[in-house]
């Protein structure tokens, strides 16, 4: 069986030059940005560029935008995880010969709302239209969490336990100039914070924020002939579950992100003992718990306690969110791509808060509420 | 029974129409699949277990348990916070978001695995089914 294991690498990675409150860019420039920028760290020009990949924006326009003439478009846009999709794709379009550099973006105004589309406006008719948005949502975090207070019961997890990775996480963004939050907070704190969906207090909820980010993904057979150590793709996995979080066929796990990281793991051909650094999409605070469970780095019920101890926390053994994470650093509304940018800088050895001697990191990401997921692992070391 | 025209109002497809016309008639319907016993919600015409579409309407109980939920803080148009948005399972096995009305809404009173029975509310063109502890008055 053929694999693209190892066989592509990340080349170009790079944010927009600033992130958090952007109210002076539109949402497509938010793209453009990061593309340059993750171009020109690539050493590469829009001329190289024949693969174009992006969410909320269609890969037409922002192909057209760059001034790229296309060989390959990917619109794949399936919420926060899009990017993780994204790279595996191109990963799959590289090594089948049908083009050589994809260009993947992200860029959003979460907070500015500059240059931004309304909602669907599908009107009452779609499923969720008639089954869920009747009962009162207001946006991801009425919805999101639905499942927590199932999991508290049918394993124990305290509040204090949920509060906790809010905290831990803000230790990781204390080292980060770019968090959008670096003060610490405790527990106390969490708890103390307004109630925004209860079990969630407003700090165990992501930020909303300006931002972007790219990545150029090539051939490893030329990843070093660019001025950045090759950050090699090992792994990578992508599922989906449900539209509708009120279908979830079980509300204490994530049957996305299982499905999704055992395919990474299994292509990567590597177990979570080799992992040296994580990323678990943050939307909310009881997302690393479900994902150290789906993972499989802990068993289920387990995650909790995991982070409660500290083993996820700067000098813990699995660091995790190094950034800060989508409830510290930045979150944009499509976080996946910070998740991936923060993987490849621990890869490099580049982030702020650098984690010593990571060799394989994995992003996880999700899309939509548990609606849809996507794993990347990557290396410094060749395949 | 009121009416709260604020607030959301679904609109029927073609697939889910008798769905809401069970509604109408006070009942929760949903679809069985005749070959594999499969029973589903949403609905749909075809089984999403088989694909078959040998599938016929069902009357259910109308009863439940408490499933999930949480407690939103922030008001959806015609909403008065704090309110439960809940996750309701069905006797018969199929699960549904709702609201649960006739009881206070905090954690206290909403016990997660309470029984709990249809009731409905009008809603624009349909009656929307919302949950209340079993044994209330609707
Ligand atoms: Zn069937």
């Amino acid at each position: 069986m053929t694999s693209v294991r190892g066989k592509v690498a990340i080349v170009g990675a790079a944010e927009t030059t600033r992130l958090g409150v952007i109210p002076d860019m539109s949402a497509v420039e938010l793209h453009a940005e990061s593309a340059r920028n993750a171009i020109a760290d690539a050493g590469l020009t829009n001329a190289d560029i024949d693969g174009v990949a992006c969410a909320g924006q269609s890969p037409v326009a922002m192909a057209h935008y760059l001034g790229i003439t296309p060989k390959y478009l990917d619109g794949t846009t399936v919420g926060g995880c899009s990017f993780m999709l994204h790279v595996r794709h191109a990963a799959a379009a590289i090594v089948t010969g049908m083009c050589e550099a994809v260009l993947v973006t992200h860029g959003e105004s979460g907070r500015s709302r500059v240059g931004v589309g309304g909602w669907g406006g599908a009107g009452g008719a779609t499923l969720q239209a008639q089954f869920e948005s009747p009962y009162g949502p207001t946006g991801a975090p009425s919805m999101f969490p639905i499942g927590v207070l199932r999991y508290m019961k049918k394993y124990g997890l305290t509040h204090e336990q949920l509060a906790k990775v809010a905290v831990v996480q803000r230790e990781w963004a204390k080292d980060n100039p770019r968090a959008m939050y670096r003060d610490p907070i405790t527990v106390d704190d969490v708890l103390n914070s307004k109630l925004i969906a209860y079990p969630m207090h407003l700090l165990e909820c992501c930020l909303v924020t300006d931002g972007g980010g790219a990545l150029v993904v090539v051939s490893s057979d030329r990843a070093k002939d660019f001025p950045q150590k090759p950050v090699y793709v090992l792994g990578t996995g992508e599922s989906s579950e449900t539209p509708m979080i009120s279908q979830m066929e079980d509300f204490t796990q994530s049957k996305a992100f299982r499905v999704s990281s055992e395919k990474a793991f299994d292509e990567a051909q590597i177990s979570r003992d080799d992992v040296d650094h994580l990323m678990i999409y943050d939307a909310f605070a009881h997302l690393p718990i479900y994902g150290l469970e789906a993972l499989g780095f802990v068993g289920p019920g387990e995650g909790g306690p995991f982070i409660e101890e500290g083993n996820t926390k700067p000098g813990g053994k699995l660091p995790m969110n190094t950034n800060g994470g989508g409830l510290s650093y930045t979150h944009t509304g499509m976080y996946g791509m910070f998740a991936l940018q923060e993987s490849v800088r621990q890869v490099r050895g580049t982030a702020p808060a650098q984690v010593a001697g990571v060799k394989i990191s994995v992003a996880q990401g999700v899309g939509g509420m548990f609606a849809a997921a996507g794993t990347v692992i990557l290396t410094n070391e060749e395949v | 029974m009121s009416d709260v025209p604020r607030k959301f109002a679904p609109k029927p497809s073609p697939e889910t129409q008798p769905f809401w016309d069970g509604c109408a008639d006070g009942e929760l319907r949903l679809q069985r699949c005749i070959p594999c016993n499969e029973l589903y919600f949403p609905p749909h015409p075809a089984c999403p277990r088989c694909l078959s579409d040998d599938v016929k309407w069902e009357t259910l109980s109308g009863r439940g348990k408490l499933h999930t939920y949480l407690i939103n803080h922030r008001a959806a148009p015609g909403f008065e916070p704090p309110y439960a948005i809940a996750v309701v399972e069905l006797d018969e096995g199929p699960r549904m978001m709702s609201n649960i009305v006739g009881v206070e809404q905090t954690p206290e009173a909403l016990v997660l695995d309470m029984d709990l029975e249809v009731t409905f509310e009008k809603r624009g063109e349909v009656m929307l089914p919302l949950f209340q502890p079993a044994g209330a008055q609707s």
